[in-house]
């Protein structure tokens, strides 16, 4: 069930430069799963759209929810310089999320890039104990402020990659992938278009399964306005024209699925 | 309190309207709008068969409203009359069908098959998006055009039609008696306003399609101008739309000439938006001692 709600701001801080991590008490944090996401409304009249932000991680029984979100315009500007004790508006619980289901009993590995691995939080948390043998996680970052990565690495055997070589493998996922010889039977993973084509392309070529969680620029969130699409394979369900609706079809789309 | 309006013969139980293409087909908003309570749902923009639309991206925010290049991505006929019109005659509202295409053939097409279907009390034709290339707005930046699109779909419609006006023409007015000599039977008015953004850093277009269609609060003083300039060129009703956030800008069209008013880009900042504006209109003629919403038609003071 969609709706709008308002949460209160339990914890904010910058855990990388331009990185925001922000604990929120929300009703949304017992039906949020792992590759879903909210729509956080700024509160400026200049601003219009709920800014799409993934879930990074959520304490159910403490009812709180965390998102770790980059600084990018107007509206996440606003996010970071808001304090814990403030109230939030959001709209959600928003997407599809990540098949869990799919990982049961097979080699899993998780892939995460830049802003794309505060969702593989929750993915490993929610996957712990239902694949074959420890997941193996892929964060790939700019430089050595490898955000997550303790966290990460309570759920999971951690390959970090640095575009500028500082920590783990000098490259990006792929690379430390190839270096650490890494197999797996289906991959998730969530990161810029051109990892994420990396990504799809390498899974097809070793004949496995791949989810990717994709990122458009969205404004009503709910499916209704049409501006977040994917070139789908298939025809999509909603309009018949192979483009399916990133809010709502997806984020989390088969890679087959898509043509990225 | 009265807030029933009359449009071409149809009476809505109160002014208030979502705006083509920021509603779907009501299904979306179903689960946040009793669409029950809404005056009328004007669906996203339905041509002869499916549309595929622009590429991505499709969205920008801008100060004070948003662009967007969709493209009138859409289902078809088909797919409408199969699911999304029998879904929307759940509802104790008006439907009115956006009709879009790139012929008028294809206009013509939707307004026969929609002629046949039941339940369907107006229809509103787009000849304003400015986001694709052939039609639409083509037929709606000239009033020879208009006129001539008008009145072949006028003659093939079996419901009253509404035409849609693009503010992008220099003389609004002018638009506005060409659709009422051809047969309009209402117009709604505005569409978006052409825009570009530019992203600065990445030195490239925020849309893929370059422009796009300005909506949101920043275009309502230029979409309260234009409904006062067109409703005071006709005799036909007009529908204001423009950057509607509440009811007081409701109020604000309805005084300048609209006989009803839709919301558009404010669906997104508000999902419950068309019902806060219905409840605004009501306050407000509680407080100014408003008996009948009719009674604000117009009535600016010149």
């Amino acid at each position: 069930m969609k709706k709008i709600s308002v949460g209160r701001i339990l914890s904010q801080r910058e855990i990388a430069p331009g990185i925001h991590d922000m604990w929120i008490g929300t009703e949304l944090a017992r039906e949020a799963g792992a590759g879903q996401f909210v729509g956080v409304y700024p509160r400026s009249a200049a601003t219009l759209l709920p800014r799409p932000i993934s879930v990074c991680e959520t304490d159910r029984e403490k009812g709180a929810l965390r998102l770790v979100y980059r600084e990018a315009g107007a509206g996440t500007r606003e996010f970071a310089a808001c304090r814990a004790g403030e109230e939030i508006r959001l709209l959600g619980i928003l997407g599809n999320g990540f098949p869990l289901e799919q990982a049961e009993g097979r080699r899993v590995l998780l892939m995460g890039g830049g802003i794309g691995v505060p969702p593989i939080l929750q993915l490993a948390k929610d996957l712990a104990g239902r694949t074959a043998g420890q997941v193996n996680i892929l964060a790939g970052y700019r430089d050595g402020q490898l955000f997550l990565a303790e966290d990460l690495a309570r759920y999971g055997r951690l390959y970090a990659a640095t575009e500028d070589g500082s920590r783990g493998t000098r490259g990006n996922v792929m690379d430390a992938l190839a270096a650490h010889s890494l197999e797996a039977d289906v991959i998730y993973t969530c990161g810029p278009m051109p990892m994420l084509r990396a990504v799809k392309g390498y899974a097809a070529g070793a004949g496995i399964r791949a989810y990717l969680s994709l990122e458009e620029h969205m404004a009503c969130g709910v499916g209704a306005c049409l501006g977040c699409v994917v070139k789908t394979r298939e025809t999509d369900s909603h309009s018949h024209v192979h483009n399916a609706r990133i809010c709502t079809e997806g984020p989390v789309f088969d890679a087959q699925e898509v043509e990225i | 309190m009265k807030t029933e309006v009359t449009i071409a013969g149809v009476t809505l139980k109160n002014p208030v309207m979502t705006a083509s293409g920021t509603f779907g087909s009501g299904m979306e908003y179903s689960e946040f709008v009793d669409l029950n309570r809404l005056g009328a749902v004007v669906t996203k923009g339905v041509a002869n068969v499916p549309w595929p639309g622009n590429p991505t991206p499709r969205v920008a925010e801008v100060y004070g409203g948003m662009l967007n290049a969709i493209g009138l991505q859409n289902p078809g006929i088909d797919v409408f009359l199969e699911r999304d019109l029998p879904f929307l005659r759940r509802f104790d509202t008006r439907v009115i069908v956006n009709v879009c295409g790139r012929t008028v053939e294809d206009y013509l097409e939707v307004a026969e098959r929609l002629g046949e279907a039941q339940g369907v009390d107006m229809l509103e034709i787009n000849v304003s998006c400015p986001n694709v290339k052939e039609g639409a707005i083509a037929f709606g930046q000239k009033p020879e055009a208009l006129y001539d699109i008008t009145s072949r779909i006028k003659r093939t419609a079996r419901q009253p039609i509404i035409m849609k006006l693009s503010p992008n023409v220099t003389d609004i007015a002018e638009m506005a008696r060409a659709a009422e000599a051809a047969g309009a039977d209402a117009l709604s008015l505005i569409n978006t306003i052409t825009g570009m953004k530019i992203d600065i850093y990445k030195r490239k277009f925020a849309l893929a399609n370059k422009t796009g269609g300005m909506s949101g609060p920043a275009i309502k003083p230029v979409a309260v101008r234009m409904v006062y300039q067109a409703a005071h060129a006709v005799k036909i009703p007009v529908i204001g739309m423009g950057g509607i956030a509440n009811g007081e800008d409701a109020v604000e069209f309805l005084l300048a000439g609209a006989t009803a008013v839709s919301v558009g880009a404010m669906n997104f900042a508000n999902p419950h938006a068309t019902l806060e504006v219905l409840q605004g209109i009501e306050a407000y003629m509680e407080r100014c001692g408003v008996e009948d919403v009719r009674e604000l038609i117009g009535a600016v003071e010149e």
